[in-house]
């Protein structure tokens, strides 16, 4: 699991990267860590790999000290870094085989590790070339391979699907949700908002240093975007104005065959809305949630941030 | 232990393997290595018949072990570049991010990139000197004793560890690989003299002269390496992108360590000085016991040895009397020959240097240079001795009235130096290498300015306008 209290870091020129991290991803959970580029992604991350010493606060990762059990952390934490790191007159295969060594694997499971992660990768064939000679897709997959190589109990990876195609983005996101039914503690940074929602369990938006929102996806939409908004639509042109709103319910526009709700408990106030509907047998063709995306979510708060008026 | 040692040559063998896998890096370098002994063998012949037309028989003796030390220099400095660019190309490759991320130690990470830096330069040194020896077989000229040829090979190994282990910290220093390779020139060129002066020994004639270079080359690297494990940080190895030179934030970190909390001038002597003071009291004491077994020993070594190299007959020494009795009586005070303030300028000059010099090799030629002084110190009562002049008279007045100051001066800068040196090879957390730099100039500054300053100009007025006085006041009993 990760843990952080008020984690801060103060560069020597007096520049704060990261001010006040609080964050907390236990066994089974994704983390998203979303932010423009120099937003203190990657500190966080160099920080919770014991690489750069906290200025203020703590981090507690796999249940070690940041700060008191660097060596500890390192070994149970993999990294994807940001560039993909590879030694390019290396082979795919000597690469593997080089950080399982330093991640004190045996011979036996070096191999046996390495053929698993290259066959799952799609790298098998390409094992015996040296990595300078691969796509960039191969590449960061070789990378990924090398930060899952030891089993890690939690994962740090920084655009773990940049530069690789739809497929090897799909393969790569189906192992991250396979390792987190798998009990690792997992956290992303990302550019991709897509990849975001469609993995993430919690996400943390950051904007100079600081968290400026952390929750589920749910819970930001609800904290950002307001409460949830439900549409009617109509067969027929419906005339509304008799409809009488359950508490709680409030409608945000109108067409003549659509209706759109903004409801602060869809539980409670749902079926009494669609129940007053049918009654005045409105020809209803559906009802459903009006879908809201993490990108709404994170462009609000980033124009709310900068003091722009966001355009939805 | 094992997994120490186990996981050092894993980084080692992993750079090693790879370097020698790029023809880029191979070719060159395996083509200077092997053309040098050849250019070498053909100066060598020129050399021969050189001297032979003139007859320089001594000299070609000792030419052979002087080619060998040039032979094994010259891959040094061209495959110093993989030292240079351990780290900072890494850094520079995006590399090096997962190898820090890893469990490895940091004393593992550094230790395996100096071990190969230093094994692939001896490799190309040895390679080329083994070319240049099957070589000369064919050349009438006299082979190298198996001890010379053993002391030049382990001369060139120390060099070999010198100018790697530094060039190892330029490179977690440096920001780029081009500034580490600018920096280069700082180790290739100290090196380069310092072969000169071994060259001199090995014309010299004096074989075992050449343990001293070889044991002070391997104590300097030592010391460079422990600054480098020291200094080692994988914060700065990732934190620092662009290196802005902040004169600003320099002199306000320099200033800072310098004036303390002091709030005027009488509050620094009265608190922050003894608080620097305190701090030297161990290389103070060291600096002390050295000093006094340098004159000792000098001393000893003209009493004992002087009389056998010189014939000094009652004539002659009745002569050297005369002349120091006349020289003396004519002398009300110095200022004819020399004024106080040149003597000032001289001895805070001397100081200056030794700083320099000890701040360059982490305090050891500084207190070697002082030792020489106090050598000299002692050397001069040893001959007066030798005249029949009691030393102690000799010291008591010619010398303590001046030294009480200047030699108090001396001891406290030199003891400050070493304390500078010992400061830069202690590892400290929160500060960069830079800082910590600072910091033992602005504390030696705080012991030059606040005493040896004062100290030194009452003691050239002393040794001006004082010191004559009892000379003269003691030659009748010479």
């Amino acid at each position: 699991m990760i843990e952080t209290n008020d984690l801060s870091k103060q560069f020597n020129n007096n520049f704060w990267a990261v001010q006040g991290a609080t964050l907390n991803v236990q066994p089974g959970q994704i983390l998203a860590l979303l932010g423009q580029n120099g937003a203190g992604k990657t500190t966080t991350v160099r920080m919770l790999t014991a690489l750069l010493a906290p200025t203020r606060g703590y981090a507690r990762v796999a249940g070690y000290d940041v700060t008191k059990n660097p060596k500890e952390v390192r070994m149970n934490v993999g990294v994807l870094t940001e560039q993909h790191g590879l030694y390019l007159r290396m082979t795919g295969d000597e690469y593997l085989d080089y950080f399982g060594k330093i991640y004190g694997l045996d011979a036996q499971a070096r191999a046996t590790r390495s053929k698993y992660l290259l066959d799952y990768f799609g790298l098998a064939e390409a094992s015996r070339r040296r990595s300078g000679e691969y796509s960039k897709g191969m590449k960061q997959k070789l990378a990924l391979a090398r930060s899952l190589m030891h089993n890690p109990s939690v994962l740090l990876l920084d655009e773990p699907t940049s530069a690789m195609d739809p497929e090897s983005s799909r393969l790569v996101r189906d192992e991250i949700a396979r390792l987190r039914s798998s009990q690792r503690t997992i956290v992303i940074c990302t550019h991709n908002l897509a990849e975001a929602e469609a993995l993430a369990d919690h996400i943390a938006i950051i904007y100079r240093g600081k968290i400026l929102l952390n929750g589920t996806l749910d819970e930001l939409k609800r904290r950002v975007l307001g409460p949830m908004e439900y549409e009617a639509r109509f067969a027929d042109a419906f005339d509304a104005s008799g409809l009488s709103l359950p508490p709680g319910v409030e409608v945000v526009s109108r067409s003549e065959t659509s209706l759109k709700f903004r409801i602060e408990s869809p539980q409670v106030a749902n079926p009494k809305l669609v129940h007053a509907l049918t009654s005045m047998n409105a020809p209803l063709i559906s009802f459903h949630e009006v879908s809201r995306k993490l990108e709404q979510v994170y462009l609000k708060t980033m124009a709310e941030a900068q003091g722009l008026a966001y355009a939805a | 232990m094992r997994r120490n040692w186990e996981a050092i040559w894993m980084v080692a063998r992993r750079e090693f393997v790879d370097q020698f896998r790029d023809w880029r890096i191979v070719a060159p370098m395996v083509l200077l290595m092997a053309l040098f002994p050849f250019i070498a063998d053909d100066t060598t012949q020129e050399a021969i018949e050189f001297m032979g037309r003139f007859g320089g028989n001594l000299i070609l003796e000792r030419l052979v072990p002087f080619v060998i030390l040039v032979i094994g220099f010259f891959p040094l400095s061209f495959t110093l570049v993989v030292a240079l660019e351990s780290f900072v190309g890494e850094k520079e490759r995006g590399t090096i991010e997962p190898l820090l991320s890893s469990p490895l130690d940091d004393h593992q990470l550094y230790l395996g990139k100096l071990l190969v830096g230093i094994a692939t330069p001896l490799v190309f040194s040895f390679v080329s000197i083994v070319i240049y020896l099957i070589l000369i077989t064919r050349r009438d000229v006299a082979f190298p004793s198996f001890y010379l040829l053993a002391l030049v090979l382990l001369l060139t190994f120390a060099h070999a560890v010198l100018m790697v282990s530094s060039a190892i910290v330029i490179s977690v220093q440096a920001t780029t690989v081009r500034a580490a390779n600018l920096l280069a020139s700082f180790v290739v060129v100290p090196v380069a003299f310092l072969l000169q002066g071994e060259t001199a020994l090995i014309f010299w004639g004096n074989e075992s002269v050449l343990w001293y270079a070889i044991v002070g080359v391997t104590l300097l690297s030592a010391l460079i390496v422990r600054l480098g494990v020291s200094h080692f940080r994988r914060e700065y190895l990732l934190g620092r992108e662009i290196d802005t030179l902040n004169f600003k934030q320099l002199w306000l970190v320099f200033t800072g360590r310098f004036v303390g909390n002091a709030e005027s001038i009488r509050d620094w002597y009265a608190v922050e000085l003894p608080e620097t003071l305190k701090q030297i009291r161990r290389p103070l004491a060291i600096v002390l016991l050295l000093g006094v077994a340098a004159i000792g020993a000098s001393y000893l070594w003209v009493v004992v040895n002087v009389p056998g190299y010189l014939d000094i007959s009652p004539e002659i020494e009745n002569r050297i009397k005369t002349l120091v009795n006349q020289n003396l009586t004519d002398l009300d005070d110095l200022s004819g020959q020399i004024s106080a303030p040149v003597l000032f300028y001289h001895n805070a000059r001397a100081v200056v240097i030794m700083l320099l010099l000890g701040v360059a090799s982490f305090g050891t030629l500084g207190v070697t240079l002082f030792l020489v002084n106090m050598g000299l110190v002692g050397g001069v009562l040893g001959g007066a001795s030798l005249l029949g002049v009691s030393p102690g008279l000799l010291f008591a007045a010619g010398i303590l009235p001046h030294g009480i100051f200047e030699l108090s001066a001396v001891f406290l800068s030199v003891a400050a130096t070493l304390k500078a040196g010992a400061l830069l090879v202690t590892p400290q957390q929160d500060k960069s290498l830079g800082e910590l730099l600072l910091v033992a100039l602005a504390d030696w500054s705080r012991v030059f300015i606040g005493i040896a300053l004062p100290f030194l100009a009452i003691a050239a007025v002393i040794e001006v306008y004082v010191t004559p006085q009892l000379l003269k006041m003691i030659v009748p009993y010479f």
